[in-house]
C-alpha cells in the first residue's frame, strides 16, 4: 500500500478503548487530518486525548473502530511502516530520551532502521538543527531544561523523517519565551501536525483547526478562532481562556496562518 | 558491603569472578526470554530505582542511619533473575563511575550483592510464602524475611570466600561470628524497610510485584496490615535466636574436637603460605579446624540451596508476562 | 556508601587524561589494578612505584587534592577492619611501640590497605576523567554485550532523574514535619519508596514505547564508539605498563 497526496494523514473511525478496570476512555470518537494540517486537540483532563495519540502509532491497538494512517490500518504487521509516517512526542520528554546523550539519541531510531556513517551523522545533524537543538548534541539529556528537552526529543522524531506529528501537551513546563520559541520552530516544520494541549493560546497561535475532545469522543470540530469564540462550549467542557484573553481581538492581531 | 581491591586473594577474586560472570550471562539469557524487547528499558530503570533506594537513608535507631542493599526487593519485585541482573548492574555502574568497590573484586562483590541476594532471598521468600496467608500481608511479610535472610546469605557467602582466600590471619570463625552478628543486625533494617516497600507497592500495583503474580487479585486487594512496631520487634527476636545459635557454634569450647583432630593430625599448620592461593588462615587462632569446616561448609550448603531452590522456583511457577 | 553517590564521580576538565579514548582508559585502569593484585605484599617497595604512578597519574589528570580524598573516604570502613588484623591476628608477635601485634596480621593490614588505596586510586582517575557516556562508549568498544551496556547506560540515564524523586518526597516529608529517629517511623519513607518503584516500572514501559515507536526491535544499536589511535593507547597504557614490569619483578623476587 502506497500514501498518496489524496489521502487522509489520519483516520481515526468510531475508535473505543477501555481500561482492564471497566472504566473507558475512548467512547466511539472519529477524527480526519488531511495531510498538511495542523489540528489542536483541545480538552480537559482524563479526557481520552493521551489515549487517542497513544493509537496513533500503534502503542497501543484498537479494541474496536479503526484507525488509519496514510491508509495504512494501523495493525500489528504494519506498525514498523505506520511508526515511520508517524510519530509521537511524549508529554514527559524525560522517557523519550533514553540514550546517554542528545546525538546519540536522536541517531538511536536512524539506527535502527540500518543506517550507518555518513548518512547516518547527515540524518542527526539534519534533525538536530531542524529542531533547533544543533548545540545539546553533546550533551546529556538528565542535564537539560524543560525547554531543551522538548527540542531534544523533538529532533528525535523529526530524525524518523515521519510525514505526520503527534505532540502531547507541547507547552507544558515551559516558561512563556520557550513557548513562543516552540511555536515559531513548529511553524517551520513541512509535517502534518497533531497537537494535544489545553493551553488554548497556544492552539490559536498554531492550528487553524481544533477538536474537542472530551469523555472519549470528540465534540466539537471548526476553526480555532471561531471555536473559542464560543465560550459556552468551552466552559462545558472545562476549558477556560486565559485571564483577559479575547480570541477575537487576538486573531486580528496576530498573523495565524489561515491557509493551514 | 562494597570490599575494596585485594580484599580478598587473587585465586577467590578469579573464581568468584568467573562464577558471576557465567550468573549474570545466564540471568541476561533468561530475562531476555521473559522480556523481549522490554528487557533493555525495564532492566535498565528498574536498576536506577535500586540505586536511588540505597541512597535514601532510613532511621535506625535514635537518629542514626542506615540504607537499603536491595538484592531481595529487586528479586521478588522484578524476579530473581531480573533482579540479579539489576543489582549486578548497580554494583558495577557502582565501582566503575563511583568509584565504590574495587574494580578486581568485582567478582565478589557481584556474587555477594547480586546474586547471593537475589537468588537466595528469593529462594527464601518463596519458602517463607508458603506458610503464610496468600494475601498481602502474607506476601509483605515474606518479603521483609526474606529481604532480612538475604543480607545474612550475603554475609555468609563472603565469610566463606575468606576461607579460601584470606589475606589476613584471622581464622574464619572469628570473620564469620563477626559479619553474621553485625550483618543479623543489618538485615533487621533491610527487612523492615522491603516488607514496607513490597506492601506499598501491593496496594497500588499488585500485578508489578513478581513474587505476588501468582496469587488471586482479589485476594491481593485490601492493603496488607502490617504493624512496623511489631515486624521491628519480631525482627529482633528472630536475630536474637539466631545470633545466639551462631555464636554457640562459633564460640563453643572446641575441646573435644580438638583432640579428635589432634589425633588424626589435622591440626592447623601455623606457618600458612601467605602467597598462595588458598592461605591455610581458616584456622589460625582457633584450633577448631573440623568445627570451623562445618560451619562452613554448613552455610556453604545453604547458600548453594537457597540460589538452585531460587532458580528452580523461578522456572516451576507460571512466567504471566 | 552514602549520599555522597547521588552525582558521580566526574571531575571536568581538559587534561590530557580527560582527552585518552574511555576504552584505553578502562583498559589501563584494568592492567594497574591487575599487577597491583597479584603483587606480593611483602614487596613493598613495588607498592612505593605503584603509588607513584597513581599520584602521576593524578596530577596529569589535575584531579585536586580534596576531590581525591573525598572520594577515598568510601574505602575508610575497610581500613578500619584492617587496622584491628595486627591485633586479633594469631602466630609470632613484633613489638610496636610496646604493644605485641602479630607480625603476620601486620604484613595482612599493611597488603590491604596498599591494595585497596591503590585500587580506589585508579578508580578514581578513571571516574574522575571520563564522563558517563564515554564509560558506555568504552565498554561498548571492549565488547562487552550489548544488552548489558545498554542497560547500564539506561541505569545511568534516569539514575538522577529516580533519585531526584525520591529525594523531592523526602524534602516534602520533612517540610511537614516528619523526621524520624527510629525505625519503625519508617513507614513513610518505606511508602515513597514504594511509589516511586510503581512510577519507574511505569516509565520504564513509556520508554519501551518511546523505544519501539523509534523502531526499536531488541538489539541495541551500534553507538558509534570513537576510535583510538596508536598514540592514544601507547599513553593509556605506558603508566600501567609500569606497573606491570614493576610486577613481574616483584613476582620474581
Amino acid at each position: 500500500m502506497t500514501s498518496s497526496a489524496h489521502e487522509l494523514a489520519i483516520d481515526v473511525r468510531d475508535l473505543e478503548h477501555g481500561y482492564p478496570d471497566g472504566s473507558s476512555a475512548l467512547d466511539g470518537l472519529s477524527l480526519q487530518v488531511r495531510p498538511g494540517e495542523r489540528v489542536a486537540l483541545l480538552g480537559p483532563n482524563g479526557a481520552g486525548k493521551t489515549t487517542l495519540a497513544l493509537h496513533l502509532n500503534g502503542i497501543l491497538l484498537a479494541q474496536h473502530g479503526s484507525v488509519t494512517i496514510d491508509g495504512l490500518p494501523v495493525v500489528e504487521p504494519n506498525l514498523a511502516e505506520v511508526r515511520r509516517r508517524l510519530q509521537l512526542v511524549f508529554a514527559k520528554a524525560d522517557d523519550q530520551l533514553f540514550m546517554p546523550t542528545v546525538r546519540d539519541d536522536v541517531a538511536f531510531g536512524p539506527a535502527n532502521h540500518g543506517m550507518r556513517g555518513a548518512d547516518l551523522d547527515a540524518a542527526v545533524d539534519g534533525a538536530l538543527a531542524a529542531a533547533g537543538a544543533a548545540a545539546l548534541a553533546k550533551r546529556a539529556p538528565h542535564h537539560l531544561s524543560t525547554g531543551e528537552k522538548r527540542r531534544a526529543a523533538l529532533a528525535t522524531v523529526l530524525a524518523m523523517n515521519p510525514g505526520t506529528l503527534v505532540l502531547d501537551e507541547p507547552t507544558a513546563g515551559l516558561d512563556p519565551a520557550g513557548r513562543n520559541e516552540l511555536v515559531a520552530l513548529l511553524k517551520t516544520l513541512p509535517q502534518t501536525l497533531v497537537v494535544i494541549t489545553h493551553d488554548i493560546p497556544f492552539a490559536l497561535q498554531l492550528c487553524h483547526r481544533s477538536v474537542i475532545i472530551d469523555e472519549g469522543r470528540s465534540w466539537a470540530d471548526a476553526p480555532t478562532a471561531d471555536l473559542l469564540a464560543d465560550r459556552a462550549t468551552l466552559g462545558r467542557h472545562r476549558l477556560a481562556l486565559p485571564f483577559g484573553f479575547d480570541p477575537n481581538v487576538l486573531a486580528q492581531a496576530t498573523s495565524i496562518d489561515r491557509s493551514r | 558491603m562494597h570490599a575494596p581491591d585485594g580484599f580478598l586473594g587473587l585465586g577467590t577474586a578469579v573464581a568468584t569472578g568467573a562464577i558471576s560472570f557465567g550468573v549474570v550471562g545466564a540471568s541476561l539469557r533468561m530475562a531476555r526470554t521473559r522480556l523481549a524487547d522490554r528487557q533493555i528499558p525495564l532492566t535498565g530503570v528498574s536498576a536506577a530505582f535500586i540505586f536511588a533506594a540505597q541512597l535514601v537513608n532510613f532511621p535506625v535507631a535514635a537518629g542514626t542511619t542506615g540504607h537499603l542493599l536491595g538484592g531481595a526487593l529487586a528479586a521478588i519485585l522484578l524476579g530473581p533473575t531480573v533482579g540479579a541482573l539489576v543489582v549486578t548492574v548497580v554494583v558495577v555502574v557502582q565501582a566503575l563511575v563511583f568509584a565504590d568497590g574495587g574494580l578486581s573484586a568485582l567478582g565478589y562483590n557481584t556474587l555477594n550483592m547480586a546474586i547471593v541476594t537475589s537468588f537466595g532471598g528469593y529462594a527464601a521468600f518463596v519458602a517463607v510464602r508458603k506458610i503464610l496467608p496468600r494475601n498481602a500481608s502474607g506476601v509483605a511479610t515474606a518479603a521483609g524475611l526474606a529481604a532480612g535472610i538475604s543480607v545474612v546469605l550475603a554475609s555468609m557467602a563472603l565469610s566463606i570466600e575468606w576461607l579460601f582466600g584470606a589475606t589476613a590471619p584471622v581464622s574464619f570463625d572469628t570473620v564469620f561470628a563477626a559479619m553474621v552478628g553485625v550483618h543479623l543486625l543489618i538485615g533487621v533494617g533491610e527487612g523492615v524497610i522491603t516488607g514496607l516497600l513490597v506492601a506499598s507497592v501491593l496496594a497500588a500495583r499488585p500485578d508489578l510485584v513478581y513474587g505476588a503474580r501468582h496469587l488471586d487479585p482479589a485476594a491481593l486487594r485490601g492493603r496488607a496490615s502490617l504493624s512496623t512496631r511489631g515486624l521491628v520487634i519480631a525482627a529482633l527476636a528472630v536475630t536474637l535466636v539466631v545470633g545466639t545459635i551462631v555464636s554457640q557454634f562459633a564460640g563453643s569450647d572446641p575441646d573435644g574436637l580438638e583432640r579428635v583432630a589432634e589425633d588424626l593430625e589435622l591440626t592447623a599448620d601455623q606457618a600458612g603460605d601467605a602467597r598462595g592461593p588458598f592461605a591455610d588462615y581458616a584456622v589460625d587462632g582457633l584450633d577448631n579446624e573440623q568445627l570451623s569446616l562445618a560451619i562452613a561448609a554448613g552455610a556453604g550448603i545453604v547458600i548453594v540451596g537457597a540460589i538452585g531452590y531460587g532458580l528452580v522456583a523461578t522456572r516451576r511457577e507460571p512466567s504471566a508476562v | 556508601m552514602g549520599a555522597e553517590h547521588s552525582h558521580a564521580l566526574f571531575h571536568h576538565g581538559h587534561s590530557p587524561v580527560h582527552h585518552l579514548p574511555a576504552h584505553t582508559k578502562l583498559v589501563g585502569t584494568l592492567v594497574f589494578v591487575a599487577a597491583v593484585a597479584v603483587t606480593p605484599r611483602q614487596e613493598l617497595w613495588a607498592f612505593a612505584v605503584y603509588a607513584a604512578v597513581a599520584v602521576f597519574a593524578m596530577a596529569v589528570a589535575r584531579l585536586p587534592v580534596r576531590f581525591v580524598a573525598r572520594r577515598a573516604l568510601l574505602v575508610l570502613p575497610f581500613l578500619g577492619v584492617a587496622a584491628l588484623v595486627p591485633f586479633i591476628g594469631g602466630g609470632e608477635t613484633t613489638d610496636v611501640m610496646g604493644l605485641a601485634l602479630s607480625t603476620e596480621g601486620l604484613w595482612a593490614a599493611s597488603g590491604i590497605v596498599c591494595k585497596a588505596l591503590l585500587g580506589t586510586a585508579a578508580s578514581i582517575v578513571l571516574a574522575g576523567t571520563t564522563e558517563q557516556a564515554d564509560l558506555v562508549r568504552g565498554l561498548a568498544r571492549l565488547r562487552v554485550p550489548p544488552l548489558l551496556v545498554m542497560i547500564t547506560a539506561t541505569m545511568l540515564r534516569y539514575l538522577e532523574t529516580v533519585a531526584g524523586e525520591l529525594r523531592r518526597a523526602r524534602t516534602a516529608m520533612q517540610s511537614r514535619g516528619h523526621n524520624p529517629r527510629w525505625l519503625w517511623q519508617a513507614t513513610p519513607l518505606a511508602n515513597s519508596a514504594g511509589a516511586t518503584f510503581v512510577r519507574s516500572y511505569e516509565r520504564g514501559e513509556r520508554v519501551h514505547h518511546a523505544m519501539a515507536a523509534r523502531g526499536f526491535t531488541g538489539t541495541p544499536p551500534d553507538l558509534n564508539p570513537q576510535p583510538a589511535a596508536g598514540r592514544h593507547w601507547i599513553r593509556a597504557i605506558a603508566l600501567p605498563g609500569i606497573t606491570v614490569a614493576v610486577a613481574i619483578a616483584a613476582l620474581a623476587s
